[in-house]
């Protein structure tokens, strides 16, 4: 009550909005919907009564649009079915994503919590490393370890890189570029967390650092990071299909991205080509930044962090 | 005294950053399964030319030295303006003379995007944030995140194919440089800046929003309301400047990362930029190439973060002192 | 005596029987009229918050003539800072609720077109703030702080606009003045910004000054200079000056009245002299004797008192003091005070007051409410009304 005056005075609109957003909300529950669905349907897609993506349904099929019998979403450019490739190619594109995004979540976190908390030279030696990973643009970072660790065909008897090998060189790849951009949030996060009294309380009761580390900070630093990785999860997505239009990502099974960029060629007579895959990443990563949104506001995690 | 200290602990930070970044990109050659030599010149070794080349490039990018050897060497070469090249059986195309012509169409191209971008970004962020909670200001965030979550390269097949070719109003490829044709050097580039500053439009916007709703809220707001002053002028004369630091900074370093970063905007607008040179390389598997761009797209990143750090910290204190508090 | 409002806003019918009457001191027909400044009746003033309306202001009278001052005392949370603020129209229109009547200089200004208020800003009456430190634009040198009124309001040149600034800095006693014109504020001392906000304010010459708090955040050392600069520009200027402060100290020797605030409304109201002589409202005697010597750090005031103010929501339907007064009886909780004037030109809201007797103060409200069933408005203030609220100020 002491402070009602300054409080009344300068009643931050914010302050109802961020009300308005610690609870999810219709478009947060709208957004924990439509990831389940779209997880679940890339989870389920072997058993799933679908099409084989692979297949080619004939001239009958091939660029017409959604709503033709038997194939709801319409087939592609060579006559294949489209809900079927979307789905598998969620089942792909979301297994690059999370995959990627985990591992950065993984390391990074360790490495960010490891800096924050241990100090001193560990922590330059780290804070480096992260600069000089985040020194070069995300893009060119991930597009330059893509076509080393799996180089494309040249068309002249080069050595193409099997599927799975394709693949988790994608996830490493752009796990690496998440590994320092998660290590550095972690790392703030854990200095300001670390300093509070029940940390201090705990080392002086003499509890071990790494206990300390694992039960007192991280999970208060968790938040930070779940927020980086949904948003993370999100800007994997579109950096699949970013390397697919660039021509170095998957090619062998359908994959988002990959959709798109052989659907391009064809945005006139067949626009759904491109647009229906185009939609699910955008349905998807407007989820996942909405989510990640909440979750700062939520948790107050400090802008500044970033 | 103490500015100048601070001034060259950062030059020795930067310096070893961009060391270390061209270590890594050294040593992610080695990482190249097979012959380096057959990767770059994938010709058979059917006769005594290809083998006498292939002998001297490996001589040239010292190959049979171990890897500090290797790296020192390219180090050498780098700083002394020898970039790597293009290798080919008969000769070679310096990346220093493709960075040369490439390298202010990517430029140009982050300049006019962020420009644009700021110019859109502005005056929504303050209006959205003197109307924080009507219905434009809803109306606003809610396109804003529309915005961030379309992928630029969907934005980019849309306006190429919509405005481009079915309407028919601009190009959708290719570069004329300005000196060559300054109208049609406009129009080429409409469509790529559109692409690219579409996203960070949405960015700055709810940055600037969000810091200037901050000001707002400040004692020097209602000093300046009670003088009488209309809320045009409050808005753009007293808490614009106040708020902007984010965005400045965010903004510069967006320059920075989009040289190169705006790789998926180049190729599909085929613009013989940074982002370009760096796929072609990659897709030749010229990885000599590679690394030498790499290279200088990082070191132009961290030079801009430098430069963006040194004006935020030394150049401002009173924005500095405004947003300490 | 209809209970709390529902929230949301201030119903006509609402405890309007118990504070229309606020028996402040409304001459309305006196000779100086044509030097009376501001009129302010039964203002209201309400903050919408997710827990209901947050009734800052409930209620307050006052008027003010021109060379005059009026101290407005309370802890924080009075409600003091949101009456001056609520008084010049400066509080945002999103989420606040103002009702009741201010009259500057015979205009209207409750509800009265942004525009037509925001050209009184400024040029006919002005604010300095509380924190020099913070209400001063970082981004802008002092000079184009102080010339902005001056050109926008009275259309000046920037040569007469400099030159004007100048002697105005040199009138607040700033050091090396065309130096200061070029500075940023984060160059200066609080005090010197103080006296740069002084000039800001009386850039326009205005009729009217408002002063909220406006050496809280300064030194002990400098907080006499600034107020003894007020004081001075006040007289010459022939201004009216409404001081808002937390501390008795400040305006004992400054104003020509004061009228203290408890949870939204004025609880005793008296020329300073009458005031310190005979305080009549326990609260006030708690603040008398919560004045700090000069060495005291300045902010082991509110201690004095224990305690909190209650909850301007659903205020209960008794002495909001009544929580924290030593004199409570059943009555105070059970019962609101009205706000009557005993003596003439001395008001006070309580039961059982310092000095009064308490059967004076029943009678008078007896009188009150007989003339509220009788009816009219009118008849109600008359009765509060015992008499000429600008009493003999000065002695």
């Amino acid at each position: 009550m002491e402070t009602i005056e300054a409080d009344v005075v300068t009643t931050p609109p914010e302050q109802v909005e961020v009300s308005a957003t610690r609870k999810l909300g219709p478009i947060g529950w709208l957004s924990v919907g439509w990831l389940v669905f779209i997880s679940l349907a890339a989870i389920l897609a072997p058993i799933l009564p679908l099409a084989d993506p692979d297949k080619s349904f004939g001239r009958e099929v091939a660029r017409k649009g959604p709503g033709i019998p038997g194939h709801l979403l319409g087939g592609d450019s060579i006559g294949r079915d489209m809900l079927s490739r979307l789905i598998f190619g969620a089942r792909t594109s979301l297994l690059i994503a999370v995959g990627a995004v985990l591992l950065g979540l993984v390391v990074g976190g360790l490495l960010g919590l490891l800096a924050g908390y241990v100090r001193g030279k560990l922590d330059t030696i780290l804070t480096t490393l992260f600069n000089v990973f985040l020194s070069i643009p995300a893009l060119v970072l991930a597009l330059s370890l893509v076509a080393v660790l799996a180089p494309t065909d040249t068309g002249d008897g080069g050595s193409p890189v099997s599927h799975t090998r394709r693949v988790l060189v994608l996830i490493l790849a752009l796990g690496i570029v998440t590994i320092p951009i998660l290590g550095r949030i972690t790392r703030a996060s854990t200095l300001s967390w670390a300093e509070r009294e029940f940390v201090k309380a705990s080392e002086v009761s003499g509890a071990r650092p790494v206990r300390i580390m694992f039960r007192e900070v991280l999970p208060n630093v968790f938040p930070a990071m779940m927020s980086i990785t949904l948003l993370g999860i999100a800007v994997a997505i579109v950096a699949e299909g970013s390397l697919a239009l660039l021509g170095v990502g998957i090619t062998e099974e359908p994959t988002w991205g990959n959709m798109i960029e052989t659907g391009r060629k064809f945005l006139r007579d067949a626009p759904h080509i491109v647009f229906l895959p185009s939609a699910a990443i955008f349905f998807t990563v407007m989820a996942l930044n909405y989510l990640g949104d909440v979750i700062r506001a939520r948790f107050d995690v400090r802008e500044a962090a970033l | 005294m103490h500015l100048a200290r601070e001034l060259g602990k950062r030059v020795i930070g930067l310096v070893v950053v961009v060391l270390l970044v061209t270590l890594f990109t050294s040593f992610l050659l080695t990482l190249v399964p097979g012959d380096p030599v057959d990767t770059l010149i994938p010709v058979p070794d059917e006769n005594e030319i290809v083998l006498e080349r292939k002998a001297q490039v490996r001589e040239r990018l010292n190959l049979d030295e171990p890897f500090p050897v290797r790296y020192v060497a390219w180090l050498g070469d780098f700083v002394t303006g020898d970039m790597g090249s293009f290798f080919r059986v008969t000769d070679e195309d310096p990346v220093a003379d493709r960075v040369k012509d490439a390298l202010p169409v990517s430029l140009q191209l982050v300049v006019y995007s962020q420009i644009f971008a700021l110019v859109v970004a502005v005056p929504l962020g303050v209006l959205t944030a003197y109307r924080a909670g009507s219905r434009f200001d809803r109306a606003t965030n809610a396109t804003a995140f529309g915005m961030l979550a379309l992928p630029n390269f969907v934005l980019a097949l849309v306006l190429a194919y919509y405005v481009g070719v079915w309407l028919g109003w601009l190009p959708v490829n290719g570069y004329v440089p300005f000196s060559e044709d300054p109208a049609e050097h406009v129009r080429h580039m409409i469509l790529p800046t559109i692409t690219l500053a579409a996203s960070q439009i949405a960015v700055y916007m709810r940055l600037l929003r969000s810091d200037m709703v901050a000001t707002l809220q400040e004692d020097f707001i209602q000093m300046a309301r009670s003088k009488g002053i209309s809320d045009r002028r409050v808005l753009w004369r007293h808490a614009l400047r106040p708020s902007s630091l984010t965005i400045l900074t965010v903004a510069g370093l967006n320059v920075g990362a989009l040289i190169g970063g705006a790789v998926v905007v180049e190729i599909i607008f085929r613009l013989p930029g940074m982002g370009t040179e760096l796929v072609q390389a990659i897709l030749s598997r010229q990885y000599v190439a590679l690394q030498g761009f790499v290279a200088i797209i990082a070191i132009f990143y961290v030079l801009v973060n430098f430069l963006v750090d040194i004006l935020y910290t030394v150049l401002d204190p009173r924005i500095r002192h405004a947003r300490a508090r | 005596m209809s209970g709390p409002n529902a929230a949301g806003s201030f119903s006509p019918d609402g405890e309007r029987p118990n504070n229309g009457v606020s028996g402040t001191p409304l001459p309305r027909e006196h000779e100086t009229q044509t030097r009376r400044l501001i009129e302010v009746d039964d203002l209201r003033t309400g903050f919408k918050t997710a827990r209901g309306l947050v009734r800052a202001v409930d209620g307050v009278s006052l008027t003010l003539d021109r060379g005059r001052t009026l101290g407005i005392v309370g802890e924080s949370g009075s409600g003091k800072t949101v009456l001056s603020r609520s008084i010049m129209g400066l509080l945002p229109k999103r989420n606040v609720v103002r009702e009741g009547t201010v009259h500057y200089n015979g205009l209207e200004l409750v509800g009265a077109p942004d525009a037509k208020v925001r050209d009184l800003w400024g040029a006919e009456m002005a604010m300095i703030f509380q924190d020099p430190m913070t209400s001063l634009n970082p981004v802008l040198k002092i000079g184009k702080q102080i010339t902005e009124g001056m050109r926008f309001h009275l259309g000046m040149d920037r040569q007469t606009a400099d030159k004007n600034a100048l002697s105005l800095l040199r009138e607040v006693g700033i050091p090396e003045p065309e130096r200061r014109l070029k500075q940023y504020p984060h160059e200066l001392s609080g005090g010197m910004r103080q006296r740069i906000m002084i000039a800001v304010a009386l850039a326009c010459g205005p009729k009217l000054l408002f002063a909220d708090e406006p050496t809280t955040a300064l030194d002990v050392t400098v907080q006499a200079q600034i107020l003894n600069l007020l004081q001075r520009e006040q007289r010459e200027r022939d201004m009216g000056m409404i001081l808002v402060t937390h501390d008795l100290g400040v305006v004992a020797g400054r104003t020509d009245e004061i009228a203290v605030m408890y949870a939204g409304q004025v609880v005793e109201k008296a020329a300073t002299a009458t005031l310190f002589r005979h305080v009549q409202h326990p609260y006030t005697e708690a603040l008398l004797r919560s004045i700090p010597s000069m060495d005291a750090p300045s902010h082991s005031r509110l201690q004095a008192i224990p305690g909190r103010p209650p909850d301007l929501v659903n205020p209960p339907p008794a002495c909001r003091f009544a929580p924290r007064c030593p004199y409570a009886r059943d009555k105070c909780r059970q019962e609101a005070p009205p706000l009557l004037e005993l003596e003439p030109g001395h008001a006070f809201r309580c039961w059982f007051p310092v000095r009064a007797s308490a059967d004076a103060v029943e009678a008078a409200a007896a009188e009150l409410r007989a003339g509220q069933d009788a009816g009219t408005d009118g008849g109600e203030t008359q009765v509060a009304v015992r008499g000429d609220g600008e009493n003999e100020g000065g002695d």
